[in-house]
C-alpha cells in the first residue's frame, strides 16, 4: 500500500506541476507538450485507480490523435507572443470573475462536504481477473445505449459540418485529383495503339540492290 | 536455480527479466541494419559491407562506435532540451511496448487484460519524437518532414487501430497471450484467411506508421534531405535510428502475433506427435517474425516511393473504407459461429 500511496503522490505532483506549466509558458509549444505530460500522469493515476482502460485510452486518443494535431497546429502558427499579452491587465477583472467562479463549482462539487469515504464507500476490491474494458462495454451498450448513440449521432454531424465547412474549391488550385490519377488506364488514356498498312515492297529491294552493289565493289 | 530466483526481490526479478528483453533486442536491432544493407545489397547485386569482421559481422559494431565518436551538433536557435529529448521520447515507447509482448504461451513481463489497447496507445506516442525533432531544430526540412510524418502517421494508426478492432472481435479478447490461444489449430485457422483484408492494411499500415519505404516521405533524401533527423548527427542520429528499426520489429513480431499464430506450430497436432521442434515454441515466433522482418525490406529494395498525397488518399479514402467493412463481415461471421473458425 506504501508504494501505491508513493506512485499516487508522485503522478499528482507531476500532474500538477505540468498543468501549472500549460499556462505559465511563454512558447505555446511547450504548453502544449506539458499539456501532453499532464495527460499522461492523469492516465497513471487512472489506471492507480485500477480503471485501466480509460488510462489507456485517455493516452491512445488524446496524447496520440489529438495532441499531435494540436501540436501541428501549433507549430504552424507565427504566434506574437507580446501581441497576445498586450491586454493581461485589461483582461485580468473579467478573467479573476470567471476563475474564482470555476473555482467556487469545483469546490461545490467535489468539495469536502461532498466527497470522502463516508459519501462514497470504498469499492470491494477486484482480482486480475476483473476486466475493466468488458464492464464498460457491458454498461455503455445496454443501460446506456441510447445516450452513447446519441454522443455518436452528434460526434458525426459535428464531423460533418466541419469538413463542410472548411471545404471549399479553389479554381485557381492546380491540385491533382490522385483517384482520377491511379483511374487512368494505358489503354486509351495514355498512349493510343495506331494501325499502320504495312510498307510495299519496292523500298527494301532497292536498298538491298544497293547493297549488292556495294559488295560488288569491295 | 529456481530458489535463488525466488529469494530475489521482485524490482530485481523485474529488472533482469525487463534486461532478457531489451539486450537480446538491441542486438537484433544492430544485426537488423547489417542484414539490411546485405539484403538488399544481395537485390540489387552488390555485396553489402564485407570489410569488418568475417563478411562484415562486426560491421553494426563498427558503426556503433563511429557513431558515439562523432560530436552532437546542436544548431544554432535551435531549442536546446527539446533537440535533445526528441530521441528518447522516439525510442522509449518502441521499448516500452514489449512489456506487454508474450513470447511464449505465459512467457510475458506484464499479462494485462487491455495489452492490444496498451500497444496501440504506445506506438501512437513515437510521432511526438519527430514533431519534436523537426520543430527544435529550426531548420526547414526539419520541420517540413515533421508535418508529412505527423499527417502520415495520423491517417495510418486510424486503419492500423480498425484492422486491430477486426483481431480483437475475432479473437473476443484484448490480451496478446488470449488472441494467440484463439488462433490454436493449424496454418489454416490462423486469424490472417478470415481476415486477409485486414491483414494486409495492418501491414502496409505498419510500414507506414514507421516511415519505411515505400512510405518513407518523412525523410524523402531526394527531396527534404533527410526529413525530420537532418541536423542530428553522432548518437542523436543513432538513438533515431535504433528507434526506427526497433519499430519495425515490433510490427513484424506483432504481426506474426495477431494474424500468424504466433508461436504456433504451423502444422496441426494429429500430424506432429512428440516432435519437439515442430511443436508449438518461441522458434516459430522468431521464424514469423525474421519473416516479417524480411518483407519490410523487400519492399524497400522493389517500390519506388509514394508520392505524399497519394499516400493520403490511400489511408483515408481505400484503408479506412476496407477496416470498417471487414470489421462487419467478421462480426457477422462470429456471430453465426462461422466454421472453421468460430464453430465453437
Amino acid at each position: 500500500m506504501g508504494f501505491e500511496k508513493f506512485l499516487f503522490y508522485v503522478f499528482a505532483a507531476i500532474t500538477l506541476y505540468s498543468s501549472g506549466m500549460v499556462i505559465t509558458r511563454r512558447n505555446p509549444v511547450h504548453a502544449v507538450l506539458y499539456l501532453v505530460l499532464a495527460f499522461i500522469s492523469s492516465a497513471a493515476l487512472w489506471i492507480l485507480l485500477e480503471a485501466e482502460f480509460l488510462g489507456i485510452v485517455l493516452v491512445l486518443v488524446y496524447v496520440g490523435a489529438v495532441m499531435v494535431l494540436f501540436l501541428f497546429v501549433v507549430m504552424m502558427l507565427d504566434i506574437e507572443i507580446d501581441a497576445l499579452r498586450a491586454g493581461f491587465i485589461r483582461y485580468l477583472p473579467l478573467g479573476a470573475v470567471i476563475a474564482v467562479v470555476l473555482a467556487l463549482e469545483i469546490f461545490l462539487v467535489v468539495g469536502p462536504g461532498h466527497f470522502g469515504l463516508q459519501h462514497f464507500p470504498k469499492p470491494p476490491p477486484v482480482g486480475s481477473e476483473f476486466s475493466n474494458t468488458e464492464a464498460l462495454g457491458l454498461l455503455l451498450y445496454t443501460v446506456y445505449v441510447y445516450p452513447f448513440e446519441i454522443a455518436a449521432v452528434i460526434l458525426l454531424v459535428a464531423i460533418i459540418a466541419a469538413i463542410r465547412l472548411t471545404l471549399r474549391h479553389r479554381p485557381v488550385s492546380k491540385y491533382l485529383d490522385p483517384a482520377a490519377q491511379v483511374r487512368v488506364k494505358k489503354g486509351p488514356d495514355r498512349i493510343r495503339i495506331v494501325q499502320m498498312p504495312t510498307e510495299g515492297v519496292a523500298g527494301p529491294t532497292a536498298s538491298a540492290g544497293a547493297g549488292a552493289k556495294q559488295e560488288s565493289t569491295e | 536455480m529456481i530458489e535463488l530466483w525466488n529469494a530475489l526481490p521482485v524490482v530485481i526479478q523485474i529488472l533482469l527479466k525487463i534486461l532478457a528483453i531489451l539486450l537480446p533486442l538491441l542486438a537484433m536491432v544492430a544485426y537488423y541494419t547489417l542484414a539490411e544493407r546485405k539484403v538488399i545489397g544481395y537485390i540489387q547485386v552488390r555485396i553489402g559491407p564485407n570489410r569488418v569482421g568475417w563478411r562484415g559481422s562486426l560491421q553494426p559494431i563498427a558503426d556503433a562506435v563511429k557513431l558515439m565518436m562523432k560530436e552532437i551538433v546542436i544548431p544554432t536557435k535551435a531549442d536546446k532540451g527539446l533537440f535533445l529529448m526528441a530521441p528518447m521520447i522516439t525510442i522509449a515507447p518502441a521499448m516500452a511496448a514489449w512489456a506487454v509482448f508474450p513470447f511464449d504461451e505465459g512467457l510475458v513481463l506484464a499479462d494485462i487484460n487491455a495489452g492490444l489497447l496498451y500497444l496501440l496507445a504506445l506506438t501512437s506516442l513515437g510521432v511526438y519524437g519527430i514533431i519534436i525533432a523537426g520543430w527544435a531544430s529550426n531548420s526547414k526540412y526539419a520541420l517540413l518532414g515533421a508535418m508529412r510524418s505527423a499527417a502520415q502517421i495520423v491517417a495510418y494508426e486510424i486503419a492500423m487501430g480498425f484492422a486491430l478492432v477486426g483481431v480483437l472481435v475475432a479473437a473476443g479478447s484484448l490480451n496478446l497471450g488470449a488472441i494467440v490461444a484463439a488462433q490454436e489449430g493449424h496454418l489454416l485457422t490462423w486469424f490472417w484467411l478470415p481476415l486477409l483484408p485486414l491483414f494486409g492494411v495492418y501491414l502496409i499500415a505498419g510500414i507506414a506508421e514507421t516511415n519505411r519505404a515505400p512510405f518513407d516521405v518523412a525523410e524523402g533524401e531526394s527531396e527534404i534531405v533527410a526529413g525530420f533527423h537532418v541536423e542530428y548527427s553522432g548518437m542523436a542520429f543513432a538513438v533515431f535510428f535504433l528507434a526506427e528499426y526497433a519499430n519495425m520489429i515490433l510490427i513484424s513480431a506483432l504481426s506474426a502475433l495477431l494474424f500468424m499464430g504466433g508461436w504456433l506450430s504451423p502444422l496441426p497436432a494429429s500430424w506432429i506427435g512428440d516432435h519437439r521442434l515442430l511443436s508449438d515454441g518461441f522458434h516459430w515466433l522468431l521464424l514469423k517474425t525474421f519473416f516479417f522482418m524480411f518483407v519490410f525490406l523487400w519492399l524497400r529494395a522493389t517500390f519506388p516511393r509514394y508520392r505524399y498525397d497519394q499516400i493520403m488518399r490511400l489511408g483515408w479514402k481505400v484503408f479506412i473504407p476496407i477496416t470498417i467493412v471487414w470489421i462487419l463481415v467478421v462480426a457477422l461471421a462470429v456471430l453465426y459461429e462461422l466454421p472453421p473458425w468460430w464453430s465453437v
